[in-house]
């Protein structure tokens, strides 16, 4: 590989690229669905093929292909060069980047067992338990259950030196329980929505997590949401499980604050960002009880890497330190641009054929104090809610609503009634400005999100976000449903 | 992109390589290139070259699937041992059904040479480019946007004799144009890059951001609203949700019990059609059936459904070839959606409207409640207020909570329907759409 690497190098130099970076990777996929008493499907997909990025005339340029052979990586590394050189007939200055270290070393997810090596009939054997736990709640129509397990073995080499070979493994397992009524169809799922948890983790991830174990309430919760009443429209204190709040971090204050959306690069399709460079160090962008941090290293992260792909090195750094805006997420290039000295290694590409862009690593809230338990005790008058099922937020990360599978009402330390359908809505800074409590490190637990699209060609990324329950005051919730 | 004679070489190899009972693959193969531009300058320029074979093998009433990117003989040697291997693992599924023999499929013509990436490369998209760039310059304003050009093939085979082949060119330009405190947006996509004029699109956007400068704040509430067709796109695209067979039998669709009944007014007519001129697409689904042409809704009506062969076979009914391939838990899903349009222009609709708001496009609408339909979602790069006629001044961007039924029962007025996003979609007036919230620009 390393000759192959040294190729697309010569060959984009040799054709006038000042910078040259090739990508070649393989990856593995395994997914497996369960519906009810079968399986819906059973699938392996193999992907293998190199990207080669290169900055000619002070311009970027970028080629991709699936055939690894030498005249392909010749083409394709003189392709890109040309594509830079096009490029270059429309600049403003030629691409600057931060200097940095080159490596030459391999590193690997921390994995006890590997996923790949465990038997079908035991994945698919648990998957089926679960669903048969699950319909046997009446009420319940539809159960089904996900497990998908993904290795990315990737070579990394530049032309200041780099050679990096890392080994990536994620798992995800997760599932549902659909219960149908009289023109209502509500859904609970474990251990979160959207195909459940995933981590930086080989298939200890199943075997840690009690999923046999809560079947029976999520099914249960799911029949029970038929007849729940209906969450209430109006100003509330609302309380966010830790996997709501993870999503709430992600579009409130993961994607604001990737510095090529604050510097404009993303201004056609996924839009800009509110918290731009003038507001760094001044926003107040929550309470002082509220820091963010970013973190690559962070073991069993979805994005936890030795190394981005530009070869910088994994690192941890805040983004909001007791409310106030301090960081960003940032590459070389725009590291450059405004004016540090070094990039914070959050270049990352959605395999070999799409070049890497600024994309959210690890972000969490760190924990406070106190329990779920203590929140809810303190809650005089509000709404619980949990587990996501609907999101947007406006292209600048302003107005952001959501809507949860589940709620509860809160009443003077209690929770007292069911609620159905749960929304909310508010305003970025004025939402994380009324954080008022933050459970503890117990109750710190870190969810993921598996799908997280950026970019033209599209591109999908993986990334964690840890969290504690939270409190914000005097939210508008039931939005939606208020006619 | 893999021309006919080597998707049938390939195809035909899996055929003679695979041992298992029946065998079902399909090949897609796609080049495609994109420029991407912002701050008024390209910050992006790509090109990639990819394929992608799935094998299908069942062993009785055992099925496993397997895929590669690797089309030389050991990688469709090991994707066809992989298919195989993971069918032998998998439980039996009693529904699961033979085959089916050789169809004919509606012949289409989507491919244009002189789009392909070949054909339109890098220094012409910059061309174009520059272009725009230096009038969002004369005009103190900054573009953004991408220009993309790709061909694509994909082919599906068995073992009882299925073949068939599509391939196709697509090309769009989307531009954006800001100032300060405002943004403007176009986009044009077609199957003939010749058929795109990004001067054109350039200009709508710069005229745009001009007039949307110094928005006002307007109270969130129920509006009339003149929707370009990108924010039509925007709201009905939902609707397919409801018109799965297999949801709809699962009781969970809006359209359970309301098949047949009245879900919209008198003049929605909506179609899933692959045929139409406007999309040219793949006339056969995953499962290799022809695909058919569906009225989902007829003079405001819900009609038909889209059906897989396995919840067809449940129902005693024919598929409508829109399955998703393989053994999908999921159903069907009607693709290639034509809202038929009405004959009033965008101009007629503003001077028509006393007090209303027009919208370019929305942002980032998502699904609040499958069974309401209600969709969320915000505004975007373009938002005016109307009066007696004509439009007034911009506004700041709000955010809406819409039932799509609801909303296609109150559409007064619609235009030529355009293809935005992969539907055929008109320009729309429409009565007392839900704007809840706003933002603050």
């Amino acid at each position: 590989m390393k000759q192959l690497c040294s190729l697309a190098l010569d060959t984009a130099q040799s054709r006038g690229a000042s910078y040259a970076d090739v990508r070649i990777i393989e990856t593995r996929r395994e997914g497996l669905e369960t519906k009810n008493e079968g399986v819906a499907s059973m699938r392996r997909t193999e992907d293998l093929g190199f990207g080669v990025r290169v900055i000619a005339n002070g311009s970027w340029g970028f080629a991709a292909s699936r055939d690894i052979t030498r005249e392909a990586i010749e083409q394709t590394a003189a392709q890109a060069v040309a594509i830079a050189q096009a490029s270059a007939r429309v600049k403003h200055k030629a691409i600057r980047l931060t200097p940095g270290p080159s490596y030459e070393d391999v590193w690997k997810t921390p994995v006890k067992r590997d996923p790949f090596e465990v038997p079908a009939e035991e994945k698919i054997g648990l998957l089926l338990r679960i669903n048969e736990e699950l319909m046997r709640v009446k009420g319940v129509k539809v159960a089904q259950g996900y497990m998908n397990f993904v290795r990315e073995h990737q070579y990394f080499a530049s032309t200041e030196g780099s050679f990096i070979e890392q080994d990536l493994t994620r798992s995800g397992v997760g599932y549902s329980a659909t219960a149908v009524g009289n023109d209502d169809v509500q859904r609970r799922s474990y251990p979160a929505s959207f195909r459940g948890l995933w981590m930086g983790k080989g298939y200890e991830l199943i075997e840690e997590l009690p999923l046999l174990e809560h079947a029976g309430q999520t099914a249960e919760e799911a029949v029970a949401l038929l007849t729940a009443d209906q969450c209430p429209s109006g100003k509330r204190d609302l309380i966010l499980s830790g996997d709501q709040l993870a999503l709430q971090i992600h579009e409130s204050v993961g994607h604001p604050t990737e510095l090529d959306r604050v510097l404009g690069t993303e201004a056609n399709y996924a839009g800009t960002s509110f918290a731009t460079t003038d507001k760094l160090g001044n926003l107040r962008y929550g309470s002082p009880m509220v820091t963010i941090v970013a973190d690559s290293t962070l073991v069993g992260g979805l994005a936890t890497v030795g190394y981005d792909d530009e070869g910088v090195k994994a690192q941890k750094w805040p983004l909001i330190e007791r409310g106030m805006l301090v960081g960003y997420l940032t590459s070389r290039e725009t590291a450059d641009a405004i004016g540090e000295p070094r990039s914070r290694g959050a270049m990352r590409a959605d395999g070999w054929a799409r070049i890497p862009l600024i994309r959210m690593t690890n972000i969490s809230l760190m924990p406070n104090e106190g329990t779920l338990d203590d929140l809810i005790a303190d809650t005089d008058d509000g709404i619980l809610v949990s587990t996501n099922r609907s999101w947007s937020i406006d292209q600048q990360r302003v107005n952001f609503q959501f809507g949860c599978e589940i709620g509860w009402e809160i009443k003077k330390g209690k929770k007292v009634r069911l609620l159905k359908n749960p929304t909310y809505q508010g305003i970025t800074t004025e939402f994380w400005g009324s954080c008022d409590f933050i459970c503890g490190a117990n109750e710190f637990v870190l969810w993921g999100v598996a799908n997280c699209g950026k970019g033209q060609p599209g591109q999908t990324a993986e990334m964690s976000h840890g969290a504690a329950p939270a409190r914000f005051i005097d939210v508008n919730v039931g939005v939606g449903y208020d006619k | 992109m893999i021309n006919k004679t080597e998707a049938q070489r390939i195809l035909e190899r899996v055929m003679a390589l695979s041992a298992a009972d029946e065998t079902e693959a399909t090949l897609a193969g796609r080049d495609s290139a994109l420029t991407r531009f912002a701050e008024n300058v390209i910050h992006q320029n790509v090109e990639e070259h990819d394929a992608g074979l799935t094998v299908r093998a069942i062993l009785g009433q055992r099925i496993g699937a397997a895929s590669t990117n690797r089309l030389d003989e050991e990688g469709i040697q090991r994707v066809v041992r992989d298919a195989a291997e993971i069918a032998r693992f998998a439980p039996e599924d009693a529904e699961l059904l033979p085959r089916s023999g050789p169809q004919s499929y509606q012949e289409g013509e989507a491919y244009d040479p002189e789009t392909a990436p070949e054909a339109v490369g890098p220094a012409s998209r910059a061309d174009a480019v520059a272009e725009i760039i230096e009038e969002a310059k004369g005009s103190e304003l900054k573009a953004a946007g991408a220009f993309s050009n790709e061909e694509e093939s994909t082919a599906t085979a068995n073992s009882k004799g299925v073949f068939a082949y599509h391939r196709g060119t697509g090309a769009d330009f989307s531009v954006t144009a800001m100032a300060q405190d405002s943004s403007g947006w176009a986009d044009h996509e077609a199957r003939s890059v010749a058929q795109i004029d990004p001067q054109r699109l350039g200009r709508i956007a710069i005229e745009k951001a001009l007039a949307s400068q110094n928005p006002r704040a307007v109270e969130p509430g129920a509006y009339t609203v003149v929707l370009e067709p990108a924010a039509v796109e925007g709201i009905v695209s939902w609707l397919p949700l409801g018109f799965n067979a297999l949801e709809v039998d699962e009781g969970r669709s809006f359209l359970t019990g309301k098949i047949g009944t009245k879900i919209a007014g008198d003049n929605i007519t909506l179609y899933s059609d692959p045929y139409h001129p406007l999309h040219q697409g793949a006339p056969f689904d995953g499962e290799g059936m022809p695909k058919k042409r569906l009225t989902l809704i007829e003079r405001g009506v819900a009609k038909d459904l889209a059906y897989d062969r396995v919840t067809a076979k449940r129902k005693n009914v024919a598929p409508t070839g829109h399955s998703l391939g393989g053994r999908s838990a999921n159903g069907a899903w009607p693709s290639h959606l034509v809202l038929e349009g009405g004959d009033a222009s965008l101009e007629e609709m503003i001077r028509s409207t006393e007090r209303g708001i027009l919208v370019t496009r929305f942002w980032y609408e998502n699904i609040l409640d499958r069974m309401k339909l209600i969709v969320t979602g915000m505004t975007r790069d373009g938002l005016f207020w109307i009066e007696d006629g004509e439009v007034r001044y911009a506004i700041r961007n709000f955010r809406f909570n819409q039932s799509v039924p609801e909303f296609l029962n109150h559409v007064e007025m619609m235009s030529e329907p355009v293809l935005v996003a992969g539907m055929a979609a008109p320009a729309m007036k429409v009565e007392g759409f839900h704007f809840t919230s706003g933002t603050a620009f």
